[in-house]
């Protein structure tokens, strides 16, 4: 085994040039480079972490202003709705009073009117009544020679209608 | 090797000085370049090639800066898990030893012979895997007695021990709290010698039965050169699941000096 056999000739060599050569590999790669490798993907994590952040932020912000937006828009919304109610409420009661004042012009007309034509019916009826009473008076002092007075007809003629 | 009449499945582990320079010295000590240290350094410099093609530092990462910062993501996932958020810190210790590892077993288990070279997996050496282990393990008692100072001594005394036990399980825990480096640096030493002597003793076997003959070809030669296909594919998995399982485990040591029980 040349590991035991040439253990005397060469540890010296072996050892001083391994220490050599690993000092070498220690500061330079493991001092001097890897600290900057390292960084670099520290520097990464961190970019994409607050990358993240930046993104969550801005999501948050955007859901903010969402939510104020639907706020907003919820009041407007209702704004209008309560303005059209108060508008149909108003146009209501306008179009009820209009309507109860044409009415009572209606109901007034037609009262007079019937009125009128109570008066005409009763005009009429006295009149028929008058003519009635003379045509009966004539038609009794024609035929029976009885002079009658138109007075005195008229409650007979008032039976007779 | 293949040429060789006798194939020697322990020759691949075989330390050789190169440029020349087998009696280059420090103090005393004899420092040669050998392959060993030139697949460390290959390893080294193909690990920082791999990690400079993933610093474009671009916002939306491409398949290579994607491929490294998974490696660091799970490094720094596995120091979370298992340390908490004062792991992070050892991350670059982690992340150097994990992918130092990792290269030199994937890059050992290269089939560079075709192309003459040969290549050397460096963690097949106790000697490597030894020094890696002693390291995790000193940076374990440094951080435990400077964080915790002599209170670092309860990790030994998990909680609930009735008190005549205390000194039994004190030691016991003293025990297996210092095999660690050393189940450390052998697991991964075997596994990585292990397989590799197996591929070898396969290959050695094909090559063996194919010069005794057609039918010894048939017999041995074949059925060895499937298992050597699964063997390459389970070894590859072994590679990546060894340098886990010593990132793991220092990971896991890291976490009692950190946190104590």
């Amino acid at each position: 085994m040349p590991q035991i056999e040439q253990l005397a000739a060469t540890y010296s060599s072996q050892v001083f040039w391994l220490l050599l050569i690993f000092g070498l590999v220690f500061f330079v790669i493991g001092k001097g480079m890897v600290p900057k490798v390292m960084d670099t993907v520290a520097l990464r994590d961190k970019q994409i972490s607050d990358d993240l952040a930046a993104a969550e932020a801005a999501r948050n912000k955007a859901d903010a202003e969402e939510a104020a937006w639907r706020d907003r828009e919820n009041a407007n919304r209702a704004e209008a709705q309560a303005l059209v109610a108060k508008a149909k409420a108003e146009a209501a009661v306008s179009t009820e009073k209009k309507l109860a004042a044409a009415q009572t012009g209606i109901d007034a007309k037609l009262a007079k009117a019937e009125a009128r034509i109570a008066d005409a019916r009763a005009s009429a009826v006295a009149e028929i009544e008058e003519v009635a009473s003379e045509a009966a008076a004539d038609i009794v002092k024609r035929l029976a020679g009885i002079e009658v007075s138109a007075a005195e007809a008229r409650p007979a003629v008032k039976e007779a209608m | 090797m293949a040429t060789e009449a006798k194939v020697d499945p322990m020759h691949q582990f075989t330390i050789q000085p190169m440029f020349g320079t087998d009696q280059m010295e420090l103090l005393g000590y004899n420092i040669a370049i050998t392959n060993s240290t030139v697949w460390m350094a290959i390893s080294a410099i193909v690990l920082w090639a791999f990690v400079f093609g993933g610093m474009k530092r671009e916002l939306v990462p491409g398949r290579w800066q994607m491929a490294v910062e998974s490696f660091t993501g799970l490094i720094d996932d596995m120091l979370e898990a298992n340390i908490g958020k004062n792991g992070r810190k050892y991350v670059p210790y982690i992340f150097s030893l994990f992918m130092f590892i990792l290269f030199g077993n994937v890059l050992g288990l290269l089939p560079l012979g075709v192309i003459g070279l040969h290549p050397f997996t460096f963690t097949s050496h106790f000697t490597v895997t030894g020094i890696l282990a002693i390291i995790s393990f000193g940076i374990v008692l440094i951080v435990g007695f400077a964080k915790h100072k002599l209170h670092f001594f309860s990790l030994f005394v998990p909680h609930g021990t009735p008190v005549p036990m205390i000194p039994i399980i004190f030691v016991v825990e003293m025990i297996s709290f210092m095999v660690r480096p050393f189940s450390l640096g052998l697991r991964l030493f075997v596994a990585m010698m292990a397989g590799h002597v197996l591929l070898e003793v396969l290959s050695s076997f094909v090559i063996g039965s194919s010069n005794a003959g057609l039918q010894y070809f048939a017999i041995a030669g074949i059925p060895s050169f499937l298992l050597m296909v699964g063997i390459c594919a389970l070894e590859i998995l072994v590679a990546g699941i060894q340098a886990y399982v010593f990132a793991l485990l220092t990971s896991v040591y890291l976490n009692d000096a950190e946190n104590l029980h």
